[in-house]
């Protein structure tokens, strides 16, 4: 049976990596491929790095940190943040990653998804979507860091990004994110039915009851979450066996 | 030392394929070139990128991948690369290497593809690349089709999404996986350390 997985995700800038929400303060803490290498030590089901600044810089310092990690990680890796083009994508995985997660670059150029799904495969393409609520089960999409609305509804643009060939949504609640009162239940659940894609869940966990609820009644493949983990609430174990004893798949 | 060649056909990841061989003692080229597969002692053929694009760069290696496998040279193919020794492929209606019999389907509709994530295996026979991975082991699958062996004896291995499906097949010096060993922690590096000390008895 498919287990549920449980991915860490670790915020990078300029190479290092930075607690806070994602879309707020920041302050540092630490070497990604350290802290990615001791969350694989924990039992996360992948890594997730989320490159928040995306300027020229900034990547090319996360080439080297990608290839640094990759070469102690025994989970897959996935890279986001700033990807605009196929040289990009090309770049992220030669260096060590197995997947890549699209935004911005998605809505605004969306060829740019099918011709990267065609090149390198579709497992590997994921398209990043952060949604806010507009209306009764109704969410918009937003890009640019959750700053700039784009008017497309955000069940529409996943069925889309599927046709263009996605491999994978990783779909972020801004109403949610860094709350931690729990994911948005019904943003998720209404995307993960909407699609025939595996669901990365992302925005509000608190508590491992928070991923519970999203795996079950959200209807979510994965679980992704930052602050629970690095300031140290839970372990990855604590989640998973909490998960565990409520009959939720996962892997020990 | 043995010496694995990991065949380059495709772009992505093969830093982690390479660093997982070589942690379990194999010297690892990536390469494209006939003579260098020639020269090594066993063949990798990768989970990345696509399928047709990897026939199309393979095309003018099929000798050499052929001459491998009837010299009885051990050759793993990852994910896609075990898909790629097959006959057919559903996959664009494509042709394979034809180093095993049979085809290669998609998962059926109305299942969440690509199969994506941690699922475990079920040992059907014992042989040498399962050697101390048990059933129950849990590995990591990023695909959206599988294989369809004629010779059901060449399955070592399965597991279920929907349909309950080869994950693991064997035919002579020939292994394949359809999960990615390089990403599926301890039993994923079991299964490499297998392969390599296959091709050290080989």
């Amino acid at each position: 049976m498919l287990t549920k997985r449980i991915i860490p995700c670790l915020d990078v800038l300029n190479g290092r990596v930075v607690k806070g929400t994602r879309f707020k303060q920041l302050q540092e803490a630490g070497d990604p491929a350290e802290l990615a290498k001791r969350y694989d030590e924990q039992g996360a089901d992948e890594v997730v790095f989320l490159d928040i600044g995306a300027s020229p810089e900034g990547r090319e310092a996360m080439y080297g940190v990608v290839e640094r990690t990759a070469k102690q990680l025994s989970v897959p890796l996935t890279v986001g943040g700033g990807i605009r083009s196929l040289q990009h994508i090309e770049r992220m995985l030669r260096s060590g990653a197995d997947k890549v997660a699209i935004n911005t670059a998605a809505v605004e150029e969306p060829e740019l998804v099918r011709a990267a799904a065609q090149r390198f495969g579709n497992q590997c393409i994921v398209v990043a979507i952060d949604a806010k609520l507009v209306g009764p089960k109704k969410w918009e999409v937003y890009i640019y860091g959750a700053r700039r609305p784009t008017g497309l509804d955000a069940l529409q643009w996943a069925r889309r990004v599927e046709e263009l060939g996605a491999g994978e949504i990783l779909l972020t609640s801004i109403d949610a994110d860094g709350t931690r009162a729990g994911y948005d239940l019904e943003l998720t659940r209404a995307v993960a039915e909407a699609v025939d894609l595996p669901v990365i869940a992302s925005g509000g966990a608190g508590n491992p009851q928070h991923i519970y609820e999203v795996l079950t009644e959200g209807k979510a493949d994965a679980a992704l979450a930052a602050g629970i983990f690095h300031f140290g609430l839970y372990t990855i174990q604590d989640v998973k066996r909490y998960l565990h004893e409520r009959g939720v798949p996962v892997r020990l | 030392m043995v010496k694995v060649a990991i065949l380059n056909y495709g772009v992505g990841n093969l830093h982690s394929i390479r660093q997982g061989l070589e942690r379990v003692g194999a010297r690892v080229v990536i390469t494209d070139e006939p003579e260098e597969i020639e020269r090594a002692d066993a063949l990798v053929l990768p989970g990345v990128g696509t399928l047709r694009g990897a026939i199309e760069r393979l095309s003018d290696k099929r000798g050499a991948i052929w001459k491998a496998a009837f010299e009885d040279k051990p050759l793993l193919g990852i994910c896609l690369g075990l898909q790629l020794l097959f006959d057919r492929s559903e996959e664009g209606n494509s042709k394979g290497l034809g180093l095993m019999r049979g085809e290669v389907v998609r998962l059926p509709r109305g299942l969440k593809v690509p199969h994506m994530g941690w699922n475990y295996l079920r040992v059907k026979r014992s042989h040498p690349i399962v050697r101390d991975v048990p059933s129950g082991s849990y590995v990591y699958f990023m695909h959206s089709y599988y294989v369809h062996p004629e010779d059901r004896d060449a399955v070592v291995a399965t597991t279920s999404y929907g349909p309950e499906f080869p994950s693991v097949v064997a035919s002579g010096s020939i292994v394949g996986v359809q999960f990615h060993p390089e990403r599926s922690g301890e039993p994923g590096m079991r299964t490499l350390r297998n392969f390599v000390e296959m091709v050290g008895s080989a």
